[in-house]
């Protein structure tokens, strides 16, 4: 009964859509102000009908109702309860569903707190978000209805993918799905000022703390995801290149440069017609990476099944919106009027440099993601793009953006001085230059990149605090009023300092895990040791092991250095009893930000096993960076200069009442 | 600075930009993609010593041979032809005989292919899609349209 009621919700959300699709937008050109006001309560509304179907699905979970197709092949009543919750979007039918919740989710935001945007933009840019939640949710009941019933079910469902069974399934797919959906919010309102002709401050106010916010989710969503492929694949890699990761890692390059060049529109009103356009790429991509991970073009974990109806159906959404929003493009952005000049050196002239290498940037993995994928449809040859070519493209785009991060907030706005920019940046260079002298001095010519790597992030990360250092005078006016000052600075100089010292981070964590790795495979028999880094793995036996839904083969370590004890290890093979599929779990130690990581091959039968094991030099600090990022971009939306028409203060209010009362 | 100069700089600058990302990309194309072969492919064509190509089909029942130091040799088969494989590592967990594989290598000069990754399935409904195609070129094509279940 609740799965029927599920299934009623969605459809009534998606006849409630095409209302919205019609009557704001009809009274947003019209200027029609009772059409405009059907669109908030509305939005609010789809977003609880949405809801609700999702509730009923999560229902059946839970009761593990195979009655239900979609849970009968992904769920088992065995599997732990946690499991059976976040299972709901371990499928095909479920994630889509997941996607549009948000997608709702986002509208009825803006729907709620829109109070102070202008009507007309309001109206139509629900309008817009309902035209994708229709094609979405129609999408949901054409080819992939989550609430599907089977006569005659049987006792016992197939299980969950064992991959999937893991804590990173509830956190890693909803922060990405907001990330990559939230975008969607960009998007309507960049089609809503092509669709008014026009893009004033406000549009521009408007559009930067949502553009942050999904950005500060994508960045974790990703983050997350490659930390989750880290510790359970057992390759010991923490970013394959693989073509769904890219599919989440373009929209969050155009979405940071779309983040960057907004500011640019904000504070400056140039930039319009790029900002606009970049608003419409960055959603473009996300339904992109929607198409390429669940239309089953490419045999990953991702792609639950392979249906081809869902990836004519999702092709055909994807050339409506993007074709659609780029001709709207075409014809109307000519009408928005251009704002400010600039000298290339100046803040916006940084701001631009910083989009150039960004999008240049997204193009090759755009090139290195769909190539493969043309030239099979085209000519049926088969090539993998791999790792080098992206280490060859992307890499040495991103190198001279790094090298100009520190200088962009230095610089002043409209025309800036090189030489002064440079002169507050002079204590972040000697620091850079010294880590690079000590890192090449203990290595010498064996690693000759890896110096250049690290006194790169120190540059990137010693540059974003001397920034804001030298921006308050710290050490001219002394500790005490340096500290107030700081604290007084705003969210968004903060945001700033914070995000870019977390691409150092980042930078620092690549470099040093990449250049410093140490590997070591063996095939162990009770007693023997390894060697590594200063490390002394021993290997003490196996021993098998029951879970509440899977065995195991648990293999005992212990880790001594230089003959102290540090920790002891259990990595296992798991074979999930539902699916007879075996998995690996890698048992990882952590000491400060490096980690010692070892994983089991299979068993050889006498009792001797293959072992990996990796030394990762400071690589937490990948993962710990992207948090920082995320950080940053929390202070700059808790700046309160981004909310519109923040309530002035009392008393000012006051006197303009009296002023206006006399 | 006039706008007109201060436009060209910024277009001209963004043309740089871009030359520099289609050079990268051109030359990263040629020289940095891996070809995708059967192993009929490899015994009837020859491939310059030292090019790194990925492999893929089945592999050969009862091939599969471990030695001493996490040392592994196989022979992929697309039932027409087959190639010896060695691989140093650990392997995947759905590496199994019969099953479909891609390996990612280079072939040595004695001709046995020494691969430096292995990828099998992520799940066990699934056949690389390469393989599945190279195997239906060969007529050993059991699954249905694309999916295995």
């Amino acid at each position: 009964m609740i799965v029927e009621l599920g299934h009623y919700a969605l459809v009534l959300a998606f006849a409630l859509t095409l209302v919205q699709c019609v009557l704001p937008l009809w009274g947003a050109l019209s200027g029609d102000d009772r059409l405009m006001a059907v669109a908030p309560p509305v939005s609010v509304m789809l977003f609880v009908l949405v809801l609700i179907s999702f509730v009923a699905l999560t229902v059946a979970y839970l009761n593990s109702d195979f009655s239900v197709l979609n849970v009968l092949q992904n769920s088992h009543s065995a599997k732990p309860l946690i499991y059976k919750f976040t299972g709901v979007w371990g499928n095909h039918e479920g994630s889509m569903l997941l996607w549009v919740l948000i997608l709702v989710f986002f509208g009825a935001l803006v729907g709620f707190f829109g109070g102070n945007l202008p009507k007309d933009l309001k109206a139509a840019t629900l309008s817009v978000q309902a035209w994708v939640s229709a094609g979405f949710i129609l999408f949901l009941l054409a080819t992939s209805n989550p609430f599907e019933r089977v006569a005659g079910p049987p006792l016992e469902g197939a299980d969950l993918n064992p991959i999937l069974q893991d804590i990173g399934l509830a956190i890693h797919p909803p922060l990405l799905y907001i990330g990559y959906v939230g975008f969607s919010i960009t998007f309507s309102f960049a089609v809503a000022a092509l669709l008014l002709g026009r893009t004033d401050a406000a549009w521009a106010r408007w559009v930067r703390p949502w553009t942050l916010l999904a950005w500060c989710f994508l960045t974790l969503g990703i983050a997350m995801g490659s930390y989750w492929a880290y510790y359970e694949l057992g390759w010991g890699g923490w970013w394959f290149w693989d073509p769904v990761e890219n599919a989440s890692f373009m929209p969050w390059i155009a979405g940071t440069a779309l983040l960057h060049s907004a500011i640019v529109m904000e504070k400056r009103e140039a930039l319009k017609i790029w900002t606009v356009l970049l608003a419409i790429f960055t959603f473009s991509l996300s339904l992109l990476g929607t198409f390429l991970v669940r239309s089953g073009v490419l045999t990953s974990v991702h792609a639950f099944a392979t249906d081809p109806a869902r990836g004519v159906f999702i092709l055909v959404l994807l050339c409506i919106f993007i074709g659609g929003s780029l001709s709207l493009y075409a014809w109307r952005a000519p009408m928005l009027k251009q704002g400010g000049l600039f000298a290339p050196i100046s803040r916006e002239g940084g701001l631009v440099l910083n989009n150039l290498f960004l999008t240049a940037a997204c193009a090759a993995v755009f090139v290195g993601t769909l190539y493969p994928l043309a030239l099979d449809a085209i000519t049926g040859e088969k090539i993998s793009v791999g790792a080098p070519f992206f280490n060859l493209t992307f890499g040495p785009l991103m190198v001279p953006l790094l090298m100009a991060i520190p200088f962009g907030p230095v610089l002043s706005w409209k025309r800036g001085d090189l030489h002064a920019a440079s002169q507050r940046l002079y204590a972040a260079f000697g620091l850079a230059l010294l880590f690079a002298l000590v890192t090449f001095w203990l290595w010498g010519m064996e690693k000759v990149l890896a110096p250049m790597g690290v006194g790169l992030a120190v540059w990137v990360m010693a540059g974003a605090v001397s920034e804001i250092v030298t921006r308050v005078k710290f050490f001219e006016i002394g500790p005490k009023r340096g500290f107030s000052r700081l604290v007084g600075l705003p969210g968004s100089a903060w945001g700033t300092v914070v995000a870019h010292f977390g691409v150092g981070v980042t930078v620092l964590g690549i470099v040093t895990a990449s250049a410093f790795q140490e590997e070591r495979i063996e095939t162990m028999r009770p007693g023997d040791s390894i060697e590594l880094s200063g490390y002394e793995v021993t290997f003490d036996g196996a021993a098998p092991r029951r879970g509440p839904n899977y065995t195991e083969e648990v293999g005992h370590f212990t880790i001594r250095k230089a003959g102290a004890y540090v920790a002891e290890l259990d990595p296992s093979k798991r074979v999930y009893t539902a699916r007879q599929m075996p998995t690996t779990e890698a048992g990882i130690h952590t000491t400060g930000f490096s980690q010692l990581y070892l994983s089991l091959g299979e068993s050889r039968g006498d009792g001797a096993v293959d072992v990996r094991v990796y030394y990762k030099p400071l690589i937490t600090l990948i993962w710990i960076g992207c948090v920082i990022m995320s950080l940053g971009a929390v202070f700059s939306m808790a700046d309160r200069r981004l909310r519109v028409g923040a309530p002035k203060p009392a008393a000012r209010r006051k006197a303009v009442q009296t002023a206006a009362a006399e | 600075m006039t706008r007109k100069q201060r436009r060209l700089t910024l277009i001209g600058s963004a043309g740089a930009v871009l030359a520099i990302a289609l050079g990268l990309i051109l030359f990263a194309l040629n020289d940095q993609i891996v070809f995708f072969q059967s192993p009929t492919d490899i015994t009837q064509k020859t491939m310059p010593a030292g090019q790194r190509i990925r492999l893929g089909g089945l592999v050969e029942e009862g091939s599969v041979e471990k030695s001493d130091n996490a040392q592994v040799s196989f022979r992929v088969t697309d039932m027409a032809n087959a190639v010896a494989v060695t691989y140093k590592g650990i392997l995947p967990d759905l590496f199994r005989e019969g099953q479909g594989v891609v390996t990612e290598g280079v072939i040595g000069p004695n001709g046995v292919f020494v691969a430096d990754s292995v990828l099998a399935k992520h799940d066990e409904n699934y056949m690389p899609k390469e393989v599945a195609e190279a195997l239906k070129d060969q007529g050993h094509w059991q699954g249905g349209e694309g999916e295995a279940n």
